[in-house]
């Protein structure tokens, strides 16, 4: 089998695969019609009369399928604080991640260059980062919270400090690990320091940085949903939490595999950068 | 005052002596191979004289100046290529040619840069990366870069040394060529008796380590312009030959257990087979 076939077997395995999940989904949830309950006047009043919709739990794929049309036809609305579209939270979310995200590469990589070229700095700053990188972010929130006082913000923070760790790490791992034939080119050349760093250096190490910025954008994705759950107003989470509250599952599975679709999306873009620089040796 | 001088040079790691005592000297347009066994010091004796590394003891002077770094004047081809894997052949030279002329423009830059990439019999493959080239074409590209910068002195660490026969004898003669057409001064690692006969005017044999020397100089009798193919026609081949494998296989540990210990103690001794 060559490649061409292989990959479309494995397209319609998916496609298979697809169809059974969805399939146990909708065996599961079917709407029951012989459930005919008798008709009296306390199952009215608790709202199960033959007349008012009936709430079978889970929520059917045509209910999904409804929920995520009325949501895609107009994303953009904003009717108050507790009823804006998908677009919206997702906007929030998305510039809350973008921001953090950003800090972290200002913050991560200049330092990881200088941990990555000496070693003294590497073993003198390593306790601090070691100690620092298995506090779940969500545990700054309280601080982040006293002290920024802005629940906006304090995502901005949490999104920044989980994903500072993974491009830190990788980026002081990479420069340390340039390999010494290379530097050895550079000094033979009497190469300036700035352009060692810029045309040496950067490159050489840039597979490896980007490894750990692929890591960090997939656990800010994953960040992101929990802290706005946590702070509310805004964002994805937010949204996630607020259909909870309303006992809108339909909703909330919706925004989960939106929250998935994003995620993989931005996965493929840092693995599309991640693919731009990498070398064969 | 010859061109390049090497005095008394020794490399110490705690207790143990490298090698010491080592002397020499090359004149303009020199072509000199060292030739010792494994771990006798020779490329650190390379990465002293290209800068990269410090002796323990004495000193090189090149042109009347102390070596005391990396420079510009002194091209070195390593012994792994040491290619930029993220940049074409053509800008792994220019990376170089960047560093020599910093103020060159795009232009000048590139039509030097295709110059050596056509000496070293590279046109055509410019724009691959060096992935995509053969270990004999990475080596050519790295002695392209060193020729490039136009050194006073090459340092070619054992250049040859990981390619099959048949490449090694191609880019041997190309080396010939470009050396007897630019009177390039090179100083040269190998293991190979034939290739230090063929391209080398004097032939340093170093006895084994630690502790390692020169033992002897040994003036090459064939004479130029010599030619691989016709080279062991020559009467004085297998009597230099002859006398630089005795060495290797006989004479280098008798230095080192101070069998000769007198003829150490004094310089180098200089072998003129003529």
């Amino acid at each position: 089998m060559n490649g061409r076939a292989q990959s479309l077997v494995a397209a319609l395995l998916s496609l298979v695969f697809l169809g059974i999940f969805l399939g146990i989904w909708h065996l599961a949830t079917v709407p029951k019609t012989q459930a005919q309950a008798p008709v009296d006047e306390y199952s009215k009043l608790l709202g199960k009369g033959a007349g008012a919709k009936k709430s079978q739990g889970f929520p059917t794929l045509s209910q999904i399928g409804e929920a995520a049309l009325a949501q895609l036809r107009d994303p953009l609305y904003d009717r108050g604080a507790n009823d804006k579209g998908i677009g919206i939270q997702l906007g929030w979310s998305l510039a809350r991640v973008a921001a953090g995200y950003a800090l972290a590469i200002l913050f991560a990589v200049p330092l990881g260059f200088l941990i990555g070229m000496s070693p003294i700095l590497h073993r003198a700053l390593n306790p601090f980062i070691q100690l620092l990188k298995p506090i779940s972010p969500l545990a700054w929130m309280p601080i982040a919270l006293y002290t920024i006082k802005d629940s906006s913000i304090s995502g901005v923070f949490v999104i920044f400090i989980c994903s500072v760790w993974p491009m830190l790490i990788n980026t002081a791992f990479g420069v340390a690990s340039v390999r010494r034939d290379w530097l050895n080119v550079a000094r033979t050349l009497e190469v300036t320091p700035w352009r060692k760093a810029c045309e040496v250096i950067l490159p050489a190490a840039a597979p490896t940085i980007l490894t750990g910025m692929r890591i960090s954008i997939g656990i800010a994705w994953l960040v992101i949903v929990a802290a706005e759950m946590l702070v509310g107003g805004t964002g994805i989470g937010y949204f996630v939490w607020n259909e909870w509250n309303n006992l809108n599952l339909t909703n909330v599975i919706f925004a989960i595999l939106v929250i998935g679709v994003v995620g993989m999306i931005l996965d493929f873009l840092i693995g599309r950068l991640q693919a731009a620089v990498t070398y064969v040796e | 005052m010859s061109f390049l001088q090497v005095q008394d040079l020794a490399k110490r790691f705690g207790g143990t002596t490298v090698f010491e005592r080592v002397s020499l000297t090359m004149e303009k347009g020199e072509f000199v191979c060292i030739i010792g066994h494994s771990g006798c010091g020779k490329t650190t004796i390379l990465n002293i004289l290209a800068g990269l590394d410090r002796a323990s003891e004495g000193a090189v002077l090149m042109d009347n100046r102390e070596v005391a770094g990396p420079s510009l004047e002194r091209g070195v081809v390593f012994q792994g290529h040491a290619l930029m894997p993220w940049l074409s052949a053509m800008s792994n030279i220019a990376f170089a040619v960047k560093s020599r002329w910093p103020d060159w423009n795009r232009i000048q830059v590139q039509t030097h840069c295709q110059k050596f990439l056509d000496m070293v019999g590279l046109t055509g493959a410019e724009h691959k990366k060096p992935a995509q080239l053969s270990g004999g074409m990475k080596q050519r590209v790295g002695i392209a870069r060193a020729f490039a910068i136009q050194p006073k002195m090459l340092l070619l660490d054992e250049p040859f040394g990981a390619l099959d026969a048949l490449t090694r004898g191609t880019i041997q003669d190309e080396l010939l060529r470009i050396c007897e057409a630019t009177r390039q001064t090179v100083f040269m690692i190998t293991h190979d008796v034939d290739e230090a006969m063929l391209l080398a005017d004097r032939i340093l044999l170093m006895s084994n380590g630690p502790a390692a020397c020169i033992a002897e100089v040994v003036v090459n009798p064939l004479a130029k312009p010599r030619d691989r193919h016709s080279i062991h026609h020559d009467p004085q081949y297998y009597g230099t030959r002859n006398h630089i494998v005795d060495f290797l296989v006989n004479r280098s540990k008798r230095y080192q257990s101070g069998e000769l210990r007198a003829a150490r103690s004094a310089s180098a001794k200089i072998v003129n087979l003529r």
